[in-house]
């Protein structure tokens, strides 16, 4: 067995847990006593003027009930692995239970959501049934970072609007759920300082509308010009392919105050979505893909109307 | 020698920070328990659940709990040995050094400074002085047992050496670390094998600190109190060894379904079950010593404090052999199940054992025999038992529904619930565990009134050394 380097430490395990056991029955046989008749002895040692002790005999229903667990303890030691690296009679080991839990709940369920599979991911976006599994599925594995209205929160994107870093494409939903995603953007506050990162802030809140200082802002767009359209666009539009956001939009990750953008470029951002391919399968993301896909739907429409 | 006097300065002192300890570390744990009810009131880091809860053990474990066991072993060492506790010197600063280790953990604890290892945190300057209390505190309790006057050791200092001895060997291994500053810290051991010397650790500060220790108080408070001789002789040498033996083993079944090896999470199991026994020992041989003496118990708060305890203790010693089987462990583990067993040892067991101790010796130290107030006795007694049975209640309904609700699956193989439901669903319970704890607070701060009115005006008193009596002489 690896759990030992060698095998000096397997048989030390078992002379332990042998001696301790042994001498468990050691000191119960030792000390079981026949019942005699008659009155108990009182011990003639007296400590502090009135501490005394009876010799009462073992309680015989407490005798039994170490007995039983010391049998129980043999009887499991040689049925389990325990006694030092011998597997046992029965031949279980956790990792193979698990394995053949996992087994067969791949059997019993793997079909359930694998007649998704073949669907297009808009239908499946649009059955009733699909989504009531993707929904809780989304609730125990995506709730935590996306929120369990899939409304996010800073640093993780709502899920509901129609905006999208990487493309809201159903393929590309179901690939950013699959394989996961590493945001990056790099910090620019060595390289432009403090006063030409607040330029590049009003710059870039000019851009939806927001309040800005225009003589800032105007420097910014040079500055913008210079360092940024490589990733966000000459437009600012952003590019889904790097996922470098829209900057245009109205919708911001980590928010629209000049702190805060004046944090995202003098720090830059780094935010990953992890990937669930390994554990969960192609067959629940696709369903989790159709699911994200409707609550974006269902929820951008009214948007789109205000629009 | 017969004008010499038993060294009460010591025990006093311990005494009465016991009850002030306990006043502290129980708010601070009903603080943490409000926190879990009310997110808002964490309001800033240093008052931050994650940095009061390990306070909160810390506090209520080595603070009022370990003034407790220095209090009563000392008093008890004396008295059962008939002679002058050793080296007092050493006895005085034990006190003053045990005081400023809980100094430190204060300060320490919600500045955030941890070495992360649970009932283990304080980092490796503090380690260090704990060690060296801890040395002076064997030197002081072993050296009155090598110069006793009797011939045979009495029952309850078995069990305050073995805890003594214990917790030095616990505390040294576990707490291997390698400072890289002043204030931090890395363990010496990585992975799994971290882990079960931290649970090797965690589980037998449970059995040495918080069972043996407590059951040395058990074995010398009830005879005393009761006025009953020990039940059997026979049984506390059985179930002293079986127990010491036996406990050094229970630790891996906290780590039940994780990366530790079969075979260990086996013994673990198997041990914690053997355990039942042993455990049960202590508790029949105390109840039993109150036979021909039942009646006491309607009359005397004291023994109320006392055999309840006892009573306690048998319930969680067996639960907890019940949670280490893994099947049971697999619905209790990580749940507030967890959470109740342990206030059910600790409140019950530990907390009234101490109690009860408490009112015992509070007033022997200013030469009398009585508490201020037997009324206020009786009424801590009530606040305190009702605490206790709402927050294991509590604890128990909100872990086996925790527990029920996370292992729930749709038809589909999906988790019926998603975490935070079965968090919203705890609510209700976490509430109730807030009032358990208000109530038993409350008792401690009777019990410090009572105290305040025993000793007003009293002067501080030693009792003169006694001749050994019986077979001893």
């Amino acid at each position: 067995m690896a759990d030992f380097v060698s095998g000096f430490w397997n048989a030390w395990v078992m002379v332990l847990v042998f001696l301790s056991i042994a001498f468990c029955v050691f000191v119960l046989v030792s000390n079981t006593t026949k019942r005699t008749p008659g009155p108990v002895g009182l011990h003639d040692h007296v400590w502090d003027e009135t501490l005394q002790e009876y010799n009462n005999p073992l309680p015989r229903w407490w005798m039994y009930m170490f007995w039983i667990t010391i049998i129980f303890a043999i009887t499991y030691l040689t049925l389990y692995p325990g006694f030092g690296n011998n597997q046992g009679k029965l031949g279980w080991s956790a990792a193979g239970q698990w394995e053949a839990e996992q087994k067969a709940a791949a059997e019993k369920y793997g079909p359930i959501f694998a007649k998704y599979r073949s669907m297009d991911l808009n239908a499946v976006a649009g059955d009733k049934e699909a989504n009531e599994m993707g929904h809780r599925m989304f609730l125990t594995y995506c709730a935590q970072c996306h929120g369990a209205d899939a409304k996010g929160a800073k640093g993780f994107p709502n899920l509901t609007d129609s905006d999208w870093l990487y493309g809201g494409d159903p393929e590309v939903i179901r690939t950013t759920i699959l394989e996961g995603r590493q945001g990056m953007m790099p910090p620019f506050g060595p390289a432009l300082g403090a006063d030409g990162v607040k330029d590049v802030a009003n710059y870039v809140r000019s851009l939806s509308g927001l309040a800005n200082d225009s003589l800032r802002a105007q420097r910014g767009k040079e500055i913008f010009t210079q360092n940024c359209v490589a990733c966000h666009g000459p437009e600012a539009k952003g590019t889904p392919a790097l996922g470098a956001p829209n900057l245009t939009d109205k919708t911001w990750l980590y928010g629209s105050s000049e702190a805060t953008i004046i944090e995202t470029v003098t720090h830059g951002r780094t935010n990953r979505m992890p990937a669930w391919k390994e554990f969960l399968g192609e067959d629940k993301v696709h369903l989790l893909a159709g699911y994200v896909l409707s609550v974006s739907k269902n929820a951008a429409a009214p948007v789109e109307e205000k629009k | 020698m017969q004008s010499q006097t038993y060294n009460y300065k010591v025990v006093r002192q311990f005494a009465i920070m016991t009850v002030v300890w306990g006043i502290v570390g129980m708010l601070v744990g009903v603080i943490v328990a409000a926190q879990l009810v009310w997110p808002e009131l964490n309001v800033a880091e240093w008052l931050h659940f994650g940095r009061l809860r390990p306070l909160h053990t810390n506090a209520v474990i080595f603070a009022f709990g370990g003034c407790a066991l220095f209090a009563t072993s000392y008093y008890c060492v004396q008295r059962t040995c008939h002679t002058r506790l050793f080296a007092p010197g050493l006895a005085a600063f034990t006190f003053w050094g045990w005081q400023l280790v809980i100094l430190l953990a204060a300060i320490s604890l919600p500045l955030g400074f941890t070495s992360g290892k649970e009932y283990a945190e304080l980092e490796w300057p503090i380690d260090i002085l704990i060690t060296v209390v801890w040395v002076s505190y064997a030197v002081v309790f072993f050296g009155t047992i090598a110069t006793r006057k009797t011939t045979h050791i009495y029952v309850a200092n078995w069990f305050y050496g073995a805890f003594i001895l214990t917790v030095a060997l616990l505390h040294l291994v576990n707490s291997a670390e390698v400072p890289v500053s002043l204030t931090k810290s890395y363990s010496a051991y990585a992975g799994v094998q971290d882990a079960m010397i931290q649970w090797w650790y965690g589980h037998n500060a449970v059995g040495f600190f918080l069972t043996a220790g407590f059951l040395g108080m058990m074995y010398y408070f009830v005879p005393k109190q009761a006025g009953r001789p020990v039940y059997s002789y026979r049984l506390s040498v059985v179930h002293f060894w079986a127990l010491i033996f036996t406990y050094m083993w229970a630790g891996p079944h906290h780590l039940h379904f994780t990366a530790l090896p079969d075979w260990t999470q086996s013994v673990g199991m198997v041990f914690s079950l053997i355990l039942l026994a042993p455990s049960w020992g202590g508790m029949i041989n105390g109840i039993m010593t109150l036979s021909g003496a039942w009646h006491k118990l309607r009359t005397d708060p004291i023994l109320k404090f006392l055999i309840t305890s006892l009573s306690f203790y048998g319930m969680s010693t067996f639960e907890g052999p019940m949670m280490s089987i893994k099947t049971v462990n697999a619905l209790s583990h990580y749940t507030d199940w967890t959470v109740g067993h342990v206030h059910s040892g600790a409140l019950g067991w530990v907390a009234m054992v101490s109690i009860g101790a408490m009112y015992y010796l509070l007033p022997r130290m200013y030469g009398k025999t009585e508490m201020y107030s037997t009324k206020l006795i009786t009424a801590h007694f009530w606040v305190a038992t009702v605490g206790i049975v709402l927050y294991i209640a509590s604890m128990w309904i909100s872990g086996v529904m925790q527990g029920l609700m996370w292992r729930a699956t749709n038809p589909d193989g999906t988790l019926t619930y998603s975490f935070v439901e079965a968090v919203k669903a705890s609510y209700p319970f976490w509430a109730i565990r807030v009032v358990g704890g208000v109530l038993f607070l409350t008792g401690m701060l009777i019990m410090f009134y009572n105290m305040v009115k025993t000793i007003a005006g009293q002067k501080a008193y030693e009792a003169p050394v006694l001749a050994p009596a019986g077979a001893h002489a």
